[in-house]
């Protein structure tokens, strides 16, 4: 009886211990991020496009697509002419600015966490294969990767996506494509200079297999470099997916992409500034903020930069 | 009982200037509770006939051997997989940098953990009280605390001190320390030694300590294997071997100790080169 007893207070202390080590990495993390101001107001900024773009039929005023026919071209609300109702202005066929920037802020999220996630993933476990592995291995990847590398991107993209056809989603598929080989040459770095170091024989000593030591020993102590580079292309996919929407190769009118508004309203820059200024802010501020985000990650997760 | 056994022991590289003999002809028998000491200066393919055992090297590497058997097991044709269970669980290893030989990236309780979790079939609560059991063994103090530190928060004694928790773990037969107190203050280095010496004690394992410094030889080693150019000079007990040497390059090893200077010159082991490099070829 008193044997039960004891186990299961032990149980509860263990439990209780695994919860205060987990709330310790947590401040330590919260620690070293907030350090560094910029970060911090990245991170403010992105929770803000978060809740934008999971919000975004309840807070924008009108629908995106909605067009007023008595207030085309209307400015925003500070300027002479401009009303409450359209508080940024409205565009050349009478949609809201405002509601148009508020959807488009969830395109904007959805292209960044899928070409990321693609292309990370790819250029992961091929970085990964190429430098652990080497060889005529490592040869055959990393001239390909070499060759996607000689296009410029945004031609290549654009290629890809004259192949695919136009569309938002063949655009994100390009855009992964495009930045994939930087990911798999980063992770290929990191990963020859890794995998000569003594933690490595000493893991491969402890009886680890190939797969353990690829991705449990050698992987986590490259990811510094990878996240950094992760939030750099978050930010460049938008912009990539901008620039493809302005070519009028990336999401189709009337999705209110924040590339593509740039391209319909290209007209009107010298008559309505708001068409264009606007959108551009936008894309501006994201990706301002995430690469303050990245920042302030690589401080927080990089072990070697920790001093305690 | 033989732990280890060598016989020929020859490792050949492949460089770009032709094939290199890294290690040619060595041999030696490790019995149970034997300390081996193998001393020799750099490059005399004293770690790569260690790492040869451990089948460690890389794939330019050429081992050839009459034989090589760990307790009496033929160790150079096993898989990939065979091998791994015996590498880690019966035979382990030290290296010399403590702090580069642990994976920055996570704590040294997990680190340990995953070495018991991979050999050994105890629960999650089991190998915590293990993994503390070991600590506490190696003289880390407060081990509950310091198995959530990360490497880099512990001092390079005290890493090679886990080092030290993690190879004995799962209670290898052979323990292979590769110039375990070269990165470490002479204190520590004691220390150190002694820890390793009293675990060899208590646990029965044999240990081959690689080792440039006459001074670790003569403190812990029975036997000794002197290596110069990846060939072997001599192999003695470790009282013949100071008293009585019978090859020139241990002699000219020995005149080369500091403490047997004679005027204001330090004598160095190339002033008698001429003498041993001859005997090598011939022997």
């Amino acid at each position: 009886m008193t044997d039960t007893q004891t186990t299961k207070v032990d149980q509860s202390v263990v439990k209780a211990e695994a919860r205060n080590a987990q709330l310790q990495m947590l401040q330590e993390f919260w620690h070293y991020f907030s350090a560094n101001k910029g970060a911090v107001i990245g991170l403010v900024i992105v929770g803000i496009m978060i809740f934008v773009a999971a919000f975004a039929p309840w807070i924008a005023p009108h629908d995106a697509g909605q067009q007023y026919r008595d207030a085309f071209l209307m400015p925003p609300v500070w300027e002479t002419g401009g009303s409450w109702k359209f508080i940024l202005g409205t565009d050349a066929v009478g949609r809201d600015m405002l509601s148009r920037l508020i959807h488009g802020s969830r395109f904007s999220l959805f292209i960044g966490v899928i070409v990321v996630s693609i292309s990370l993933t790819g250029g992961i476990i091929i970085g990964l294969v190429a430098g652990y592995f080497r060889g005529w291995v490592d040869g055959i990847i990393m001239r390909v990767m070499d060759i996607i590398l000689a296009f410029p991107s945004l031609l290549m993209a654009l290629v890809l996506v004259a192949v695919l056809g136009p569309g938002l989603v063949n655009a994100m598929i390009a855009i992964a494509i495009v930045l994939q080989p930087h990911f798999a040459r980063l992770t290929r770095a990191a990963v020859m200079s890794e995998a000569s170091r003594e933690y490595v024989t000493s893991a491969q000593v402890a009886g680890a297999g190939h797969m353990r030591l690829m991705f449990k020993t050698i992987l986590p102590n490259c990811l510094a470099p990878l996240i950094v580079q992760a939030t750099l292309s978050f930010s460049t996919a938008i912009l990539d997916a901008a620039a493809l929407g302005f070519l009028g190769m990336g999401a189709q009118p009337p999705t209110p992409e924040w590339g593509t508004m740039l391209a319909e309203a290209r007209e009107f820059v010298l008559r309505a500034w708001w068409v264009v200024t606007f959108p551009g802010i936008a894309i501006l501020v994201t990706v301002l903020a995430i690469n303050l985000v990245g920042d302030g990650l690589r401080d927080a997760l990089d072990p070697k930069l920790k001093r305690s | 009982m033989n732990v280890l056994e060598i016989l020929n022991l020859t490792v050949t590289f492949d460089t770009a200037a032709g094939p290199f003999k890294a290690v040619d002809g060595v041999n030696f028998i490790v019995n149970q509770n034997d300390i081996l000491a193998i001393v020799g200066e750099s490059g005399s393919g004293k770690s790569v006939a260690m790492l040869a055992v451990m089948g460690l090297l890389p794939n330019t590497a050429t081992i050839t051997a009459d034989k090589m058997t760990f307790e009496g097991k033929d160790i150079q044709d096993l898989g990939e997989r065979e091998r791994r269970q015996i590498i880690g669980k019966d035979i382990s290893m030290i290296f010399q940098e403590p702090i580069a030989s642990l994976n920055p990236c996570f704590t040294v309780g997990f680190q340990i953990d995953e070495m018991l979790r991979a050999h050994t079939s105890l629960n999650g609560r089991a190998r915590q009280a293990r993994a503390i059991e070991l600590f506490e063994l190696v003289g880390i103090p407060d081990p509950e605390k310091r198995l959530r530190s990360f490497p880099h928060q512990l001092s390079g004694g005290q890493c090679q001190r886990v080092m030290i928790a993690m190879a004995i773990s799962c209670n290898p037969k052979l323990l292979i320390a590769d110039e375990p107190t070269t990165a470490l203050d002479v204190t520590i280095q004691k220390q150190i030694l002694d820890l390793l010496l009293d675990i060899q004690r208590q646990n029965n394992m044999a240990l081959i300590m690689i080792t440039h410094d006459m001074g670790v030889v003569a403190e812990t080693a029975q036997r000794v294997v002197v290596q110069y150019q990846g060939r072997q000079m001599e192999e003695a007990g470790v009282l013949e071997l100071f008293e009585n040497p019978q090859s020139l390059y241990t002699k000219a090893l020995l005149s080369a100790l500091p403490e047997r200077a004679e005027g204001d010159r330090l004598p160095t082991v190339s002033d008698f080169s001429d003498s041993f490099d001859a005997e090598g070829a011939t022997s």
